[in-house]
């Protein structure tokens, strides 16, 4: 079986699944957990669109 | 100087940082199975929710990143970056070892999207490396 995502898919599915890891391992109570791995999901996606505007900027 | 010396007084007046940890059978076998088996550190020491959760990401993780033909590297003393690229995949634990029995995966990358499948690779490896050291903090108990 093969699959080919495109990059934003790809960083997306990276992101849930790293978030969700470090919800659970960087944190004690289950609130705090998901509350860390909104966050690291927020941030992890957030710099993928900052990066991605930087470099159409940087392309101009 | 005078820094220095207090610094090293405190290190040894400190309790927490020269208490040994008590080596408990738990201690020991939660990271090895956590290693093998994603998640199944936590799931031994009960944490349902979380041993899940854990073997879910790692295991989806590292199965889309085979079926996204990344690269599975082997283990040699050559460049630094495929010694670096080996140690994250064996984080893997069981999968590596089956993906290794089973030769699957790729031996170079072929094309452009399976550089995403080497990445996703050796970093559900280096996640698992995390999960593995909670298990061990959970069985140890320096956490819930």
């Amino acid at each position: 079986m093969t699959i080919q995502l495109t990059h934003f898919s790809a960083a997306v599915l990276f992101a849930v699944f790293a978030s969700v890891v470090f919800g659970i391992t960087q944190r004690n109570t289950a609130r705090e957990m998901l509350r860390y791995g909104l966050y690291c999901f927020a941030m992890f996606v957030g710099g993928v669109i900052v990066a991605g505007w930087a470099m159409w900027l940087v392309r101009r | 100087m005078a820094n220095s010396t207090t610094d090293k007084a405190n290190a040894v007046s400190s309790p927490s940082k020269t208490e040994a940890v008590p080596a408990t059978m738990m201690s020991v076998v939660a990271p090895a199975l956590g290693w093998l088996i994603p998640g199944a550190g936590h799931l031994i020491q009960k944490r349902y929710w979380r041993g899940l959760l854990l073997l879910l990401s790692v295991s989806v993780m590292f199965l889309l990143g085979l079926a996204m033909q990344g690269r599975v590297y082997k283990p040699n003393g050559g460049d630094i970056l495929d010694v670096l690229g080996f140690i994250g995949d064996v984080g893997g634990g069981g999968w590596y070892i089956l993906t290794r029995a089973m030769d699957w995966g790729q031996g170079a990358i072929s094309h452009a999207t399976a550089d995403y499948g080497t990445k996703y690779l050796i970093v559900a490896g280096l996640l698992n490396f995390i999960a593995v050291a909670d298990a061990y903090h959970i069985a140890i108990g320096k956490k819930p």
